[in-house]
């Protein structure tokens, strides 16, 4: 009986408050890290699909949309990589649900609730591992962003800024992701699920077309889709065409609004999805 | 002083489904505690209370003098839960699992890492210890996710239905694990629809039947408590039948002549409750032959917890092995696997 209780040691004391939590949440998200290098095809695809779409649009709508008085297909493909990059951090969402909701089927919910381990860790190391993911899906994006014809107008440290703020925008949407993992009953339904309502999400924003183009009772949830916020400061910040001339706020301060949308969404969120968690009953 | 673990009066409650109906436990220090019972039954549920994963509608309870409700945090590092679907994540390797729990205990990765290696060792996964868990053996999975519930030696530990699914010879094995355990002190509470099994490593068995305790007891007990030993005879011709009723009535309790012999005739088989042990045994073997009845078996069988079973519910536990669910909350469904034999 030696090696099953005479040497085990006993739990250490906890380390609780915020550095616990923080300690706990990395070894979930090193957990998750871990995986993604054993499943190396669901990073692939994560890959594939912003980059085949930064082609189709680039080359099959690229000559007939007018920006801002130019129907250059050049001007387009510019302006179309603050869409593309702000729809592919969102669909950081269906990876957030999709990896809850598994480990909610396959019982490993119930293991980490029975250990004293920080009640939010679990979902803080899942996004925060998809937030990782996210952000080399944005790196490779990018660099094929840039074999397209795409550029940074206005410097470095603003290019990073809109880069910042796209990751925000991820990590707060893996969060949503999160919740909707939490409340479905299966993989499938979660990545299903996670994806669906983001087109129209994407859609009724700036990132594809100017919302002056839309019809008017459209338009102002275009403006104020928290997406479209992210999107326009992103074009300020590259420097791309097709920043959108309006009077609504978020179109005015896009950098502020899509920081405080970001915020606002992973405090709800987050708040929502950790209660979900603790009477989570798989 | 209350036990180890202790419940009293928990009833939980998943829409118009009863889980529990008033279960109350009592499971002294040092101690195991088999929760014997068909499918549905609610000794998943007992155990997801016990462990802080479910809040109980009513009742209270204490593991390791904590109490569940009011310190949820403080229970989860006195136990450690074996679940029925082996908890283990199948694409990290067996030493990175182990060493994730141990980190998550609050260890630092060094202590994480050498207690990793040390389970592996016991546990007989050296072997594969450096390959993910999927490509384990339905037995070596379940080794995994016990030794997950070791990683700190808690004083109390769960497991929930740990054998289901397993072939005789894991089954064999993992009986010899829990018994170590057990020698070292440990207090468990362990689920089973086995009768073998709570027979094999329970000191007490509590029998559960629709989110209800339907009788306690130590295996011996729950015996007597359904009637002594039985004289069975299986007589070679079906012509023997009848008069080998009449020569073992006189062996049974007398007060329903004839109808104190069971009769099979199928099978050829007669079955008579008794008192008086093997001894009696002679006896009726040379009444038979007396009257030049001929027989191929006769055997006193002692009552198994399967009749214990079926004389406190009226149905074998086997009864809902195929319906399942009841004992899940039917608001989430749950992967069953299905694992295969090792």
């Amino acid at each position: 009986m030696t090696t099953l209780t005479d040497t085990a040691p006993h739990a250490p004391a906890p380390r609780g408050g915020i550095a616990g939590s923080i300690a706990d949440s990395l070894v979930v998200t090193k957990r998750n890290l871990i995986r993604m290098t054993r499943i190396p095809e669901m990073v692939v695809f994560g890959l594939v699909q912003p980059v085949m779409f930064v082609i189709l649009f680039s080359f099959v709508f690229g000559g007939s949309l007018n920006i801002g008085g130019s129907t250059d297909p050049k001007a387009y493909r510019e302006f179309l990589m603050a869409g593309i990059f702000a729809q592919t951090v969102t669909f950081a969402t269906a990876g957030a649900g999709a990896g809850i909701a598994d480990d909610m089927s396959k019982g490993l919910v119930d293991r980490f609730r029975s250990l004293p381990m920080a009640r939010g860790a679990v979902l803080t190391g899942r996004t925060l591992a998809d937030l990782v993911q996210t952000t080399l899906t944005v790196v490779v994006l990018a660099v094929v962003g840039l074999l397209v014809g795409w550029r940074i107008h206005e410097g470095i440290p603003k290019a990073l800024g809109a880069f910042a703020l796209l990751l925000l925008l991820g990590y707060a949407f893996s969060w949503i992701g999160a919740l909707i993992g939490l409340s479905v009953r299966t993989p499938e339904a979660a990545t299903s699920g996670g994806l669906i309502w983001l087109f129209p999400v994407t859609f009724v924003s700036n990132a594809f077309v100017d919302p002056e183009q839309m019809a008017s009772w459209i338009r102002p949830i275009a403006e104020w889709n928290p997406f479209s916020a992210t999107v326009q400061a992103c074009r300020e910040l590259f420097g791309n065409p097709g920043v959108v001339q309006s009077d609504a706020w978020p179109m005015q301060h896009p950098v502020w609004a899509s920081l405080l949308w970001s915020l606002v969404i992973i405090a709800v969120f987050r708040t929502l999805a950790v209660r979900k968690y603790r009477s989570a009953s798989a | 002083m209350p036990g180890a673990i202790h419940a009293e009066g928990l009833v939980k409650t998943f829409g118009d489904v009863t889980a529990l109906d008033g279960v109350d436990l009592d499971v002294p220090e040092g101690t195991v505690l088999g929760l014997l019972g068909p499918n549905g039954a609610g000794k998943t549920t007992t155990v997801r209370v016990l462990t802080t994963l479910l809040r109980p509608d009513r009742g209270t309870a204490t593991v390791a003098g904590i109490d569940v409700l009011a310190h949820p945090n403080e229970v989860r590092r006195s136990i450690g839960l074996s679940g029925q679907f082996a908890a283990v994540d199948e694409y990290l390797t067996g030493r990175e699992n182990l060493q994730m729990v141990g980190q998550l205990y609050q260890m630092d990765s060094r202590a994480a890492k050498r207690r990793a290696g040390e389970l592996l060792d016991r546990f007989h996964l050296a072997d594969a210890a450096d390959r993910p868990a999927k490509t384990y053996s339905g037995g070596m999975r379940r080794r995994l996710d016990l030794a997950a519930a070791l990683v700190v030696s808690p004083p109390v530990m769960f497991m929930d239905e740990p054998t289901t699914g397993l072939d005789p010879r894991n089954r064999q094995a993992l009986w010899e694990v829990i018994k170590e355990l057990v020698s070292g002190g440990t207090t468990l509470l362990l689920t089973t629809q086995y009768l073998e099994e709570a027979d094999h490593l329970a000191h007490d068995i509590a029998v559960v039947d629709h989110g209800k305790v339907i009788a306690r007891g130590t295996s011996d007990q729950l015996k007597a408590r359904t009637g002594g030993e039985r004289v069975e005879v299986v007589v070679h011709e079906r012509a023997a039948v009848a008069p080998a009723r009449e020569v073992l009535a006189r062996y049974g309790p007398g007060d329903r002549g004839l109808d104190d012999v069971s009769v099979e005739d199928h099978t050829r088989k007669l079955t008579v409750p008794v008192t008086g042990g093997a001894k009696l045994l002679a006896e009726v073997i040379r009444d038979l032959d007396a009257v030049g009845i001929e027989i191929d078996d006769i055997g006193l069988r002692r009552p198994t917890l399967d009749d214990v079973f079926i004389s406190l519910t009226g149905h074998a536990a086997a009864r809902e092995r195929e319906e399942d669910g009841e004992e899940r909350p039917p608001a989430r469904g749950r992967k069953h696997r299905k694992e295969p034999a090792a």
